[in-house]
This record gives C-alpha cells, structure tokens and sequence, in this order.
C-alpha cells in the first residue's frame, strides 16, 4: 500500500499489483498499522495484505472469480452463438472460426484419447478457450484495468488483479479439477477395486506365489506411496505450471511499467521492452493453454485406460 | 501464496462452464461439421459420377455419329445406284421410243413416195404424152403409140 498522499514506492506498487482484491472473513482485531478495525468478526474487504492473511482460507479472491468467470462467460457466449448458428452449409466468419478451433481441438483430443466419451471433448475446449482467454488478459497493459477499477471503486488503493491465471487458487482450482475428474473416471471404468489395483499393483508387481509371498505387503505398501505421489503430482505440476509462467510474465511486465516513469529515454527503452516481451508471451501464453489441455486429455487418457489384463497375462 | 476459497469457487465455475459446453456447445458444432462432411463427400462423389456420366455420353455421342455417318453413306450410295438406273431406264426408253419414232417416219416416207409413184404413175401418160406432141406434133398416132405409151408406164 502507498503511504498517504506520497507517490507509491517501486516495492509499494509491484506488491499492490500482486495483491488481490478479496472477500473474506475477518476476524476481529487491528489491521494495517493501525488504520483499521474490526470491531466483530465478519465477512469483508481486505484493505490490506495483513487482514488477508488473517482471513486464511475464509476468502474469495473477487477480481480472479470476476474475471474468470466473465471471460468463460464470453467464450460460452461466443462459441453458443456458433453452435446456435451451425450449419451443414458453408460456413462464413465467426462461425468459420469457432470451426477451426473446434476442429482442432476435435483433432488433438482425438490423438490422444481413443476411447468413447463425450466429456473429453467439451472438457478440452473449455480448458483451452478459457485458459487462452485468461491468459490473454496478461497483454493488456498492467495499469489499464487496475486503474480503471481503482477510479470505478473511488479507492485509490483499490487492489485488482486482470490476470485470472497468476493466482494459483484459479490454476490450482482448475488442477484439482481435473484431478477429480481423472479419479472418477478412473473408478467408473475400472471400478474401485481396479483403481486402487492400479495404485498398489504397479510398478513392482507383488509376487503370488512361493515364499516370497511375504514380501507382497511391503510392495504394495512401497507401490502406493509411489503411485499416490505419481497421483498428486499431476494437478500440483499442471495448476503451478501454468501460474508460474503467467506469474513470471506479469512480473516482468510490471518490472517493465516501473521504468516508464524514470525519465524519457528509460521510458522509450521500456515501451521497446514492452512490445519485445508482448510479443513474447503471446506465444506463452498460447502455448500454456495448449499445454494444460493436452495435459488434460492425456490424464483422461490415462483414467480410461484398462490394462488391468495386459498385467495378468504374462 | 495464499489459498483459499476461491480454489473451490474455480473448481465450481469450471465443471459448470464445462458441462454446459458438453451440452449446448460441442455436440452442435461437431454435429454440423460432421454433416457438412457428409455432404461434401456427397458432392464430390456426385460429381465424380457426373463427369463419369459425360464421358459415357461423349462415348455414346460419338458411336451415334459413326453410325449416323455410315447410314448417310449407305444411304448416298444406294440413291446414286438408284439415279444411275433411272438415267439407264431413261435413255434405254430414249432409244426404244426414237427407234420407233424413225421406224414410223420411214413407213410414212415410204407411203408417200409410193403414193407420189402412183401419182407420177397415173400423170407420166399425159406428160409424155404432152411431151411427144410437143416434139413430133403430130407426127404421132395417139391411138395407135397409146398401148405402147402405157407398156412404158407400166414399167416405171
């Protein structure tokens, strides 16, 4: 936060463009040296990063939702008014686009997902519109938006963050997510008793048979902690991948906006850096989107995949 | 970093915004496409056949004329056959009726001189007669030079 009535600090301004904008329940006490007071404990803005720790997990991240759920909003919007308009004719301008991702999307998935589902489709593109969208947010310059919201709000020390996916909440949500999609349909192709086979069984199979049959436990014991970590791991790398490129991206773009008010040629310098590092992260930020839904798909894959025989057999 | 609610707010958001695009979104697109699909395929087979159809029919085109030409030819022949007949029945008729018309013409010549003889025949006493008293005045007997008059007659 930026002292009263003082130009804010480089430090000052990269951490108010850090901070989110949040709702949560505050205990009672005092706040941020003193400036404010929670007389009850109760649901509230977060006037500054001390009340958002104290809130803990009792608080919504209110920019990340408003923007993730505005930008979903707008690709449903986008892609129903395609769907509304489809045809078997020819096709022409939106509609021709909508087409093409779709179409490649329905390419992808169809590469690395070969079983019957018509979840994993829609689950895709959802995933690769959405995050591309997100993403996209990061392009806008990194006052605009919180400028705006700031003179919107009447608050000078408005915290607002554009970029849904440089908080890890969205990423991680998005992880779990998945995560629970993969568990499900693991179990609802496999049953419960294959799925946890699949957990305990690999990657060392237990010997049956014979004296070593003793040892069985011990492998199982040492394949579940192997698999579980194997398990976890998928939502964590695919949720912290993508908030720590975009986390990264925003960070060099709010390093660049600090040099744009020291002096002219500092300034021209970060406005070339500026442009440089867009251009960069268009592909980043593409590229991301891309990485998450095959992620995706290839973890779906990976759940409707039985090969509880091809264990047995040999 | 700090977790939070909004992680569960995400999550919800997310399987809404999915499940509507499983329902409303992806099964018309797709749909459509497929169909599109369906009916270019349709299209090019269609025309596949077409242009099948227009060869055949060029081929056929092209039989139709050959036989057409042959026809004509036969056709050619056999009238000029026919016209050389004509032209042999014709003059054959020419010859037959000129053969005729001359035969008649020398009857009729032949009619007349004999007629003319007869005339010549039945006038010769009286011209000789006419001649004899010219150039013997009457030197001559008529009674008597007339039978001899008439032996001459008679053997012209």
């Amino acid at each position: 936060m930026a002292a009263d009535g003082n130009a804010p600090t480089t430090t000052e301004y990269i951490q108010h463009h850090l901070t989110n904008w949040t709702y949560g329940k505050l205990p009672a006490g005092t706040y941020c040296d003193g400036k404010s007071v929670q007389e009850t404990t109760g649901w509230t803005v977060a006037h500054c990063p001390e009340e958002m720790s104290a809130m803990g997990f009792n608080a919504i991240h209110l920019d990340s939702m408003l923007w993730s759920i505005t930008l979903g909003a707008i690709f449903l919007i986008l892609f129903r008014w395609g769907a509304s308009k489809a045809h078997a004719g020819v096709p022409t301008g939106t509609l021709n686009f909508v087409e093409a991702i779709i179409e490649f999307i329905d390419k992808t998935v169809k590469d690395a997902f070969q079983y019957r589902s018509r979840f994993v489709a829609p689950l895709a593109l959802t995933i690769f519109v959405w995050v591309f969208l997100m993403n996209l947010m990061d392009l806008v310059p990194v006052d605009w938006i919180p400028q705006l919201a700031a003179i919107i709000a009447g608050d000078s020390h408005f915290y607002f963050k554009a970029v849904p996916t440089t908080d890890p909440n969205i990423t991680l949500g998005m992880g779990f997510t998945v995560f629970f999609l993969m568990i499900a349909f693991s179990i609802r192709e496999k049953g419960l008793i294959g799925f946890i086979k699949e957990l305990t069984f690999h990657p060392f199979h237990p010997p049956t048979k014979g004296a070593g049959i003793i040892l069985a436990p011990v492998v199982i014991v040492i394949n579940f902690a192997l698999e579980s970590v194997t398990l976890l791991a998928r939502p964590i790398s695919l949720g912290l991948r993508l908030f720590g490129n975009l986390y990264a991206g925003e960070m060099i773009f709010i390093l660049i906006a600090t040099m744009f008010g020291a002096g002219l040629i500092l300034g021209l310098f970060a406005g070339v850096l500026q442009l440089g590092w867009a251009l960069f992260h268009i592909i980043v930020i593409t590229l991301q989107a891309f990485v998450f839904m095959v992620l995706t798909i290839v973890y779906m894959a990976m759940a409707f995949h039985n090969d509880d025989e091809d264990q047995f057999t040999h | 970093m700090n977790l939070n609610l909004t992680i569960i707010g995400q999550s919800i958001t997310f399987i809404v915004f999915v499940l509507i695009c499983m329902k409303y979104v992806w099964p018309h697109i797709t749909a459509a496409m497929t169909e599109r699909q369906k009916k270019i395929a349709d299209g090019l087979a269609a025309a596949d056949r077409a242009s099948k159809d227009l060869e055949l029919a060029q081929e056929k085109a092209k039989h139709e004329l050959r036989d057409a030409k042959t026809e004509a030819a036969s056709i050619l022949e056999s009238a000029n056959k026919r016209a050389t007949q004509i032209v042999e029945e014709a003059k054959e008729q020419a010859r037959e009726e000129g053969d005729r018309i001359i035969a008649a013409a020398q009857a009729e010549v032949e009619q007349e001189v004999n007629r003319a003889k007869e005339q010549l025949r039945s006038q010769v006493a009286t011209l000789a007669f006419a001649g004899a008293e010219q150039v013997l005045e009457s030197s001559v007997d008529q009674s008597a030079h007339q039978n001899m008059i008439d032996k001459l007659a008679a053997s012209l």
